[in-house]
């Protein structure tokens, strides 16, 4: 058994090497090792708590049993899991460890002696209020990432779910929830707690359901954001530094994620999460809309244009994805420079349903991540460029959204397509995006439609090049 | 009067919060996605919360209400651990550089 002080030490140790490991992430050579420091993190924070409890009879090897099924697991859906999942892994993830922090609260709340808290019914003033913060906020993530798993897994439908009075009984549960904890803290009343507990499961529920698909980049990284919170919640509790590190970290790499998202698609954080955008009129815009003249072409046409291109830029977005198009991208790509074409990569913030999703898609297709290029970094060379590919993404190439202030996108960055000489954009059919607006790029003199799906046109390029 | 312990605390956390903001902001966007599924597998540290709580039961019973919980939760955040880390390492090893290969 080592001693109180020096184990605190170590999970100092432990909160630096987690630090580390964010920090390696800020170049793609660094990260591996990052990746690492935060392995070598964990292991210490784990081996100074078995050596601070010190006890090692049945209960350590049931630990040990229990570590070992629930990592063999997580092993196994590391390695099977595909990349263009990785949106849903995330969620189910998230889900776990606001399940991880409720259950943790559960057993300090039990049996308060063994976290060295008080005695049941009389726990420390202090320790019990951050002991529900941290349970309430865990619950939240867990049924919120629950609800954003299946949205993306399909399971439920993407579209936002809305009712009247949504929004006044989020409110009223929510105050429900503080007068919860204040009586809970004043009273120490077991079935407070667990009232708490049902609501607060309850209302990540209702925060999530009216929030649409596409919004989704929004709301993972706010369900990463909370397990942070929840951590540190309980972190203050168990009185630990690692866990309160580690907490503060997440939580605010989360929070600053879902403000870069937000600000891709020019819209506040409280106009995502109160939700319902794009489910308006999308059923009415079929019928009004004018048929407006659309130039559409085959692969052949394709083909042509971007043979006697001298730069191509590659605008893809969550289409790709669905279709699972980035390796036949490559090779397309791969022909193209055989040709001596310039290709390059243009991301959008938002593009896929999580940060970054497009950028590890691309990677996993042997991209070179030289070659993909932010919108700020890339969006003065499409007017040099000669063509542009867009491939599974719409709303965020809409001109609209910088000439029409009538748009609910206006506002919003965009990539310059259309400033490319010619623009190929393939898509299944004229449908409105997300945001269920028409993309006026479909009717632009310069823009040839490629009606199919994602995968089979580009491979159809390819072979015509 | 001496300072509450959780003062000191509260000032690790409220440092803490700022060091993640600066880590963070200088993160490459292209490795959100790997950023995301890293702070899963370190925020799942609440292993060590778990461990304390299943090893609560006394050498007579094991198992208790309290250490149930404990073992359910070591389980849940052992697999976001493995699965994080692991899944983490798989992406970042994806991300390659141009190869220079006609030099």
């Amino acid at each position: 058994m080592i001693s109180p002080n020096l184990s605190a030490i170590f999970y100092l140790v432990s909160g630096v090497l987690f630090i580390l490991a964010l920090r390696g992430l800020s170049s793609p050579e660094t990260s591996r090792q990052g990746n690492l420091f935060g392995i070598l993190g964990m292991i210490i924070a784990v081996t100074v708590t078995f050596l601070s409890i010190g006890n090692f009879s049945t209960g350590f090897i049931i630990v040990i049993v229990f570590i070992l099924i629930g990592g063999s697991i997580g092993a196994f859906i590391a390695y099977k899991i595909p990349m263009t999942a990785m949106p849903e892994l995330v969620a189910g993830f998230h889900s776990l460890v606001g399940l991880a922090a409720v259950f943790v609260a559960i057993s300090a709340f039990i049996n308060p002696i063994a976290f060295n808290l008080g005695s049941p019914g009389n726990i420390k003033l202090g320790s019990l209020i951050e002991m529900s913060i941290g349970a309430a906020v865990g619950a939240i993530t867990f049924s919120g990432s629950v609800i954003a798993f299946l949205k993306l897994q399909g399971i439920m439908s993407g579209s936002p779910i809305t009712f009247k009075g949504q929004h006044p009984l989020n409110a009223v549960i929510l105050i429900s929830i503080i007068i919860t904890i204040y009586l809970l803290c004043s009273t120490q009343s077991s079935s407070l707690f667990w009232i708490l507990l049902v609501i607060s499961f309850l209302i990540g529920f209702l925060l999530i359901i009216p929030i649409g698909g596409a919004d989704m980049p929004v709301v993972i990284s706010m369900l990463n954001s909370y397990s942070g919170w929840a951590a540190a919640g309980i972190g203050f509790t168990l009185e630990n530094t690692a866990l309160i590190i580690t907490g503060a970290l997440v939580g605010s790499s989360g929070a600053i994620l879902s403000y870069i998202m937000c600000k891709g698609m020019n819209r506040s954080f409280f106009n995502v999460i109160l939700g319902g955008f794009g489910a308006t009129d999308d059923v009415s815009s079929k019928s009004t809309k004018e048929q407006r003249p659309v130039k559409s072409g085959n692969a052949d046409d394709a083909a042509f244009l971007m043979k006697n291109a001298s730069s191509v830029i590659i605008v893809p977005g969550y289409g790709m994805a669905v279709a699972q198009a980035q390796h036949a991208l490559r090779e397309m790509v791969d022909t193209l420079k055989k040709n001596d074409i310039k290709v390059s990569y243009a991301i959008h913030p938002v593009a896929g349903r999580m940060p970054g999703h497009m950028n590890v898609l691309l990677a996993e297709a042997n991209v070179p991540y030289d070659e993909v290029f932010e919108l700020e970094e890339i969006n003065n060379d499409f007017a040099n460029a000669d063509v542009a590919f867009v491939i599974g993404a719409n709303d965020v190439t809409n001109p609209v959204a910088k000439t029409d202030p009538q748009s609910p996108i206006y506002g919003m960055p965009v990539l310059d397509v259309e400033k490319c000489k010619s623009v190929l954009f393939v898509k299944r059919s004229l449908s409105p995006g997300y945001a269920g607006i028409d993309n006026d790029l479909f009717y632009k003199e310069n823009t040839l439609m490629l009606f199919a799906d994602a995968k089979k046109m580009t491979e159809d390029i390819t072979k015509n090049l | 009067m001496e300072i509450d312990p959780l003062i000191f605390r509260l000032s690790i956390f409220i440092l803490s919060i700022f060091v993640g903001y600066y880590v963070v902001w200088s993160v490459t966007p292209s490795l959100h996605t790997p950023l995301m599924s890293v702070t899963n597998a370190i925020s799942s540290v609440i292993i060590v919360g778990a461990i304390i709580a299943g090893l609560s039961g006394n050498s007579q019973s094991v198992f208790n209400i309290s250490s149930i919980f404990g073992f359910l939760a070591i389980a849940l955040a052992a697999i976001n651990i493995f699965g994080g880390f692991l899944v983490t390492q798989r992406m970042l090893a994806m991300y390659k550089k141009k190869k220079k290969a006609k030099q």
